[in-house]
């Protein structure tokens, strides 16, 4: 579904994306770890279009999306959530969801006063059900908890209906507790989404124990890939990654 | 559920023309009348620049040349003594808004301050132009001679109450027009690009493109105040096109607010009603003008009727009503619904 081709990014004399090759399978959940500037967000920034690769292909469903625009990108079935999660201050959930919705059915251009509500509403509370924002729909953005602005930001993402959904440490910032019931919510989306999933985690028990397939970065670089249970044994990746405790690496 | 909003603010508005043009008969002093006059015509300039202000995040400093293309546009053809006045009218908002699809397809491409001075710098491009073409323009005398006002549907602007009452009635179906928008999926997408641009972007919405519309738009319903205010003073002058003229709107929202959609009114009304006394009674207007515009910013951080809008809001919240109050939509309606 997603093909990554001899993908590079510098940024002046850093290089942030080595000539990386990656092959994402449709329907799968994958996992994209490494240490602190290892490149994750800048692949997921070349992916997404918030940047243009120095040089190599992006090929979704068998389409070069390198140098597109990021709005046309969207168009062609990527979301995203970002690092620090990304949201509207002033709107409410309800409000900003609803503004996603209308986005993705090309509606945001209508002038006229009258909206077409038909299952408009319907769609943002199901969308606050999945992702379990319910009891804060009338919440202004702003005025939510730290984690509930990171599911905000997945859950407009979810709004645009993605084929492929790209999560950058979705439990950035939370407790033990907390990241749990995050990395629930967002297996259940992927299981009835039916989306080709991948994120970006620094916690090692979550990676191992949901993704289906790992891609370890380092400088840049694919240092290696394969599912957690060769990744954990992988000496190259237990010396550059894992030599220290789960808790120590995690940013 | 939109729809019904829309004919309630038909109603309303037909209830406010209704009520002013019982004032005038009771209140016959044309001091007031003039008052009434320019809050709504200066009162529609301020509305219509708060689309970019206060929806959009978008500060223009360059928002008269939509006001003095609509003033001269429409003084040129009436001059021509061959024009209707809604025919000329339409020539100078549409020439107005054709402008500013050329002028913001430039400035939309910067960002923030730059493309504020930007604006500035295409009004002082068109203040020049007014300035030099003096057998067009009449230079820095203005459209000078007057222009004949031929009735149309019964309705004849030489005469006061009539010219009060169009005023009047066009602010209020502009400024209905321009709450349409607002409430629309539009005006929704407005308000995102203002909180998060960035993130706008990867909900799929070309925020340049919004933006651009958005200008021609405001452009447009400044043109409609400029073709008000050509009417009012039987030509156009150099001063409309003037940098002054853009920073009138930009005080009218500082004083009124721009978190509720009809605080720029409000501006209006305060600065006309300050201008009218102060004038009155002493010289030094600007310097009156400058302390209080200190005292809102220093003062109230906001507007007027930000200020007044928090505290009913407040008092609302207190009264169990669930939602905390986001007076950016100007939508009771809405939020009640929500
Ligand atoms: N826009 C940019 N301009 C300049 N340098 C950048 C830019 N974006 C990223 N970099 C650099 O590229 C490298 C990779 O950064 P990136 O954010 O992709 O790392 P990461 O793997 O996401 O790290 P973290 O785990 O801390 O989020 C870093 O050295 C970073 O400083
Ligand atoms: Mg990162």
């Amino acid at each position: 579904m997603l093909k990554l081709e001899n993908v590079h990014k510098a940024f002046g004399g850093v290089i942030a994306v080595d000539h990386v090759t990656l092959d994402f399978a449709p329907g799968s959940l994958s996992a994209i770890i490494g240490p602190n500037g290892a490149g994750k967000t800048t692949l997921f920034n070349l992916i997404s279009g918030r940047i243009k690769p120095d040089g190599g292909r992006v090929v979704l469903d068998g389409e070069d999306i390198a140098g597109v625009h990021a709005t046309e990108i969207v168009r062609r079935g990527i979301g995203r959530a970002f690092q620090v999660a990304s949201i509207f201050p002033t709107l409410t959930v309800s409000e900003a969801l609803t503004g996603a919705v209308l986005s993705h059915r090309r509606r945001t251009l209508t002038l006229a006063g009258r909206f077409h509500r038909s299952g408009l509403d319907e769609r943002v509370s199901e969308i606050m059900t999945l992702t379990g924002l319910e009891a804060q729909a009338d919440t202004l953005s702003a005025n939510l908890s730290h984690g509930d602005q990171k599911l905000l930001d997945i859950a407009l993402a979810i709004a645009l209906e993605p084929k492929l959904l790209l999560l950058d440490e979705p439990t950035a910032g939370m407790g033990p507790d907390e990241r749990w019931l995050m990395i629930e919510r967002v297996q259940a989306l992927w299981r009835t989404g039916g989306m080709t999933l991948i994120f970006i985690e620094h916690d090692m028990d979550i990676v191992f124990k949901i993704a289906q397939t790992i891609r370890v970065l380092k400088y840049g670089a694919v240092l290696a890939e394969g599912p957690p249970a060769a990744i954990r044994e992988n000496p190259e990746v237990i010396e550059a990654y894992l030599g220290a405790p789960a808790e120590e690496t995690a940013s | 559920m939109k729809h019904e909003t829309f004919l309630k603010d038909v109603a309303i508005g037909i209830g406010v023309v209704l009520l002013l043009a019982l004032l005038f008969q009771v209140i016959t002093d044309p001091g007031i009348h003039d008052l009434i006059i320019k809050t709504c015509i200066f009162g529609l300039f301020a509305l219509s620049l708060n689309l970019l202000v206060g929806y959009l995040g978008l500060v223009a400093f360059g928002h008269a040349t939509g006001f003095a293309t609509g003033a001269y546009v429409f003084g040129l053809l009436m001059q021509t003594g061959t024009w209707t006045i809604p025919a000329a009218m339409g020539v100078a908002v549409v020439a107005a808004a054709a402008l500013a699809a050329v002028i913001g397809a430039f400035c939309i491409r910067a960002r923030e301050i730059y493309f504020a001075f930007l604006t500035l710098a295409f009004q002082m491009i068109l203040y020049s132009a007014i300035i030099s073409f003096v057998s067009l323009t009449g230079g820095d005398q203005g459209l000078m001679g007057g222009y004949p006002k031929p009735p149309f549907l019964g309705i004849d602007l030489s005469r006061p109450f009539d010219y009060y009452l169009f005023v009047c009635g066009v602010t209020v179906i502009c400024v209905i027009l321009l709450r349409q928008v607002i409430q629309s999926p539009f005006g929704y997408a407005l308000r995102m690009i203002r909180d998060n641009h960035e993130r706008s972007y990867f909900l799929g919405i070309q925020v340049k493109l919004y933006q651009w519309i958005a200008f021609v738009i405001a452009s447009a319903l400044a043109a409609v105040s400029g073709v008000m205010m050509s009417l009012f003073v039987t030509g156009a002058f150099p001063n409309f096109a003037y940098w002054s003229m853009s920073a009138e709107p930009l005080f009218m929202i500082l004083l009124g607010g721009m978190q509720t959609f009809l605080g720029p009114l409000l501006g209006a009304f305060i600065l006309q009603l300050l201008n009218d006394l102060v004038t009155e009674h002493t010289r030094y207007y600007g310097l009156v003008l400058g302390l209080v515009i200190l005292f809102f910013i220093l003062g109230l951080r906001r507007g007027l009727l930000d200020v007044v809008w928090d505290k009913v809001s407040d008092r609302r919240r207190k009264a169990g009503t669930v939602r905390p109050a986001s007076p950016v939509t100007g939508d009771a309606e809405a939020r009640e619904r929500s």
